[in-house]
């Protein structure tokens, strides 16, 4: 009976929410049932310069493209637009907007200030209750910086119409690749989270592998065979400034992740054929063994409050998910299901671990509960592989890899219900991606 | 199997037969491998003390089946002779490197080449290969040698390759 109210909510929950903007607030509610996205308006932000109106263009664009991109929100095309939007000020003409359906409207006004910073102004608009949704707001920022202008006005649209914490103004590092599989090119890069302003943060004269953020973003934990060996390093993006963190002679060290401290790494060391999961003190450089087993221990991700590790491990004979407190101790096996088990990430929000399963000659990304129940794919391939999550722990990006002698790697974002499924676009093939939190 | 070391066995085969009295060896029954041209090897092929002798005429490679580091009976006797080579040739020092094919996650895979280098290292050693001339290092799945995405690659990438160099001068 409980499954079935829960199934008939569900349908109900489908059925109403691209309806419900027209009886209650503007409101998307993120479950399963969003499949008709909602319809929205962003005409080019206006302004009394030409300089400004180039920027209010663009701006409208990343806005527009940032709400498509969810897969929650349709834009509309301009060219349906009854209305113009020649002046912020004046009032919205709603019959206008409701005519062509456009359920929200976005509004905005650029200028160029004395010191030559952009001025942005926006409001929203709920078009079928006649109102504004929430307040104007105005954000100020350099010229070059107009993009994360346009992504923090469209954080504030998505927020407000979901109620769940925005994603768009936040970076991804990752590992930009070029050349043939067999000498692969590897080199640092960092991108905006739709795949803008890539710039390098290393050479590609050694491998790299699988950059992490630091909990607030300033610094990158990565691997590089710099020294011939694989070895941690830890970067500050701001400078691009590295050192190696685990120098140990006739060791591998991989696979680092911070801790919600920011101080605190986890990582996996091979020595003697062994490898198995350490945690270090950054500063202090002070390591402990975690984990002192013959089998593979690696792949080690914190919960967000830092107190449990999740892991990958073939203890049972083949690789497999597991959970053990932070300074270690034992381990509950949390996958169950037919097939291996990698690569888990703890969600931000503590919920879900997400990580990359292989069965039957295909790779899936899947998300289960951290007491791995309601495991659940979202994607399949030849090969995908290592999830990171946004911010917001509703979307995940994941490297997918190509079959063959020409196979290249490319990152791809779905969210956690198993829609909406993209590319990222990058001008080089891409992997290893680590998602950013949100930029203050 | 290279076409030099089927040249070698003849050559070894050939010897043999004409050996019963090595002084009948002159110019006509010697095979020059280091003589250019003829066989377009390269003059170190031929010497048994040379890194390329080692690699191609005993082997530098060995492979694993899915998932496995355990040495087969094939890639012990090739281990056999890389451990007398390394014993007979001081001079040479080895990195051995573990690798994985692309099936399995990038850090699973890591961790499985250094599985299957520390097989091979620790085969050298019990051959009597002293430890200290040997490192390993695992590069799990990023350097295939071979492309395709099927299984007749996929089990030449499974490997371990011992990778001679020189001894530093000090």
């Amino acid at each position: 009976m409980m499954q079935n109210i829960l199934t008939l909510l569900a349908a109900l929950m489908l059925w109403v929410a691209p309806a419900s903007a027209q009886d209650g607030p503007l409101r998307i509610e993120i479950t399963e049932g969003v499949i008709e996205p909602l319809p929205f308006a962003a005409p080019d932000f206006v302004s009394d310069s030409a300089t400004g109106a180039e920027y209010g263009r663009r701006i409208a664009d990343v806005i527009a493209a940032d709400l498509s991109g969810t897969g929650l929100f349709r834009e509309i095309q301009p060219d349906a637009f009854i209305s113009r939007v020649t002046s912020f000020s004046s009032p919205v003409q709603f019959a206008d907007w409701k005519a062509i359906n456009a359920q929200a409207l976005i509004t905005g006004a650029v200028s160029v200030d004395d010191a030559g910073k952009l001025v942005v102004r926006f409001r929203l608009y709920d078009v079928f209750a006649g109102q504004e949704l929430g307040q104007g707001l105005q954000l100020v920022g350099t010229q070059d910086g107009w993009r994360r202008i346009a992504h923090k006005v469209a954080d504030q649209v998505y927020s407000r119409i979901t109620g769940e914490d925005p994603y768009f103004d936040s970076r991804v590092v990752f590992v930009a690749e070029s050349g043939p599989k067999d000498q692969r090119a590897k080199r640092l890069a960092i991108m905006d989270y739709d795949g803008a302003n890539v710039s390098y943060l290393t050479d590609s004269s050694s491998i790299v592998l699988a950059p992490r953020f630091s909990p607030n973003g300033d610094r990158v934990l990565y691997t590089s065979y710099e020294t011939g060996f694989p070895r941690i390093y830890l970067l500050q993006v701001g400078t691009a400034q590295r050192r190696v963190l685990d120098t140990q002679e006739g060791t591998m060290s991989f696979a680092p992740r911070f801790g919600p401290d920011g101080r605190t790494v986890v990582y996996s060391l091979s020595r003697g054929g062994n490898t198995d999961l350490y945690r270090m003190d950054i500063d202090s450089g002070a390591s402990t063994r975690l984990t002192n087993a013959p089998s593979i221990e690696t792949a080690p991700s914190f919960s967000p409050d830092g107190s449990q590790i999740v892991f990958e491990s073939d203890r049972s004979g083949s690789p497999q998910l597991y959970i053990m407190p932070a300074g270690g101790g034992e381990a509950q096996r949390i996958s169950f299901g037919q097939g291996r088990y990698g690569t888990p990430v703890w969600s931000p929000r503590g919920d879900l671990i997400a990580f990359t399963k292989q069965s039957k000659g295909r790779f899936h990304i899947g998300v289960m509960r951290t007491d791995g129940s309601e495991e659940r794919l979202l994607t399949a391939s030849f090969l995908d592989e290592g999830p990171t999550w946004s911010p917001n722990g509703r979307v995940i990006m994941f490297t997918r890899e190509t079959q063959g002698a020409q196979g290249s790697a490319s990152l791809y974002t779905v969210d956690i219900t198993g829609r909406n499924l993209r590319k990222v676009p990058t001008d080089t093939g891409a992997s290893d991606p680590s998602w950013s939190p949100l930029q203050e | 199997m290279t076409y030099l070391s089927k040249t070698l066995l003849l050559c070894a085969g050939m010897a043999l037969a004409a050996c019963a009295n090595p002084d009948r060896f002159d110019n006509a029954n010697t095979v020059d491998l280091n003589a250019p041209g003829a066989n377009g090897m390269s003059g170190a092929a031929g010497d048994p003390t040379s890194p390329v002798y080692f690699q191609q005429t005993i082997g530098d490679r060995v492979l694993f089946a899915v998932d496995q580091s355990s040495l087969s009976s094939e890639a012990q006797a090739t281990l056999d002779g890389q451990a007398q080579w390394l014993m007979t040739n001081s001079d040479y020092n080895a990195v051995i490197e573990g690798h994985a094919d692309e099936q399995g996650t990038r850090e699973y895979n890591l961790a499985l080449g250094a599985r299957r280098a520390n097989a091979v290292h620790e085969y050298l050693v019990s051959k009597g290969v002293a430890a200290n001339r040997l490192k390993v290092v695992s590069y799990g799945k990023e350097r295939p040698i071979e492309l395709c995405s099927n299984e007749a690659c996929y089990a030449k990438n499974r490997r371990a390759v011992t990778v001679i160099s020189a001894v530093p001068s000090s």
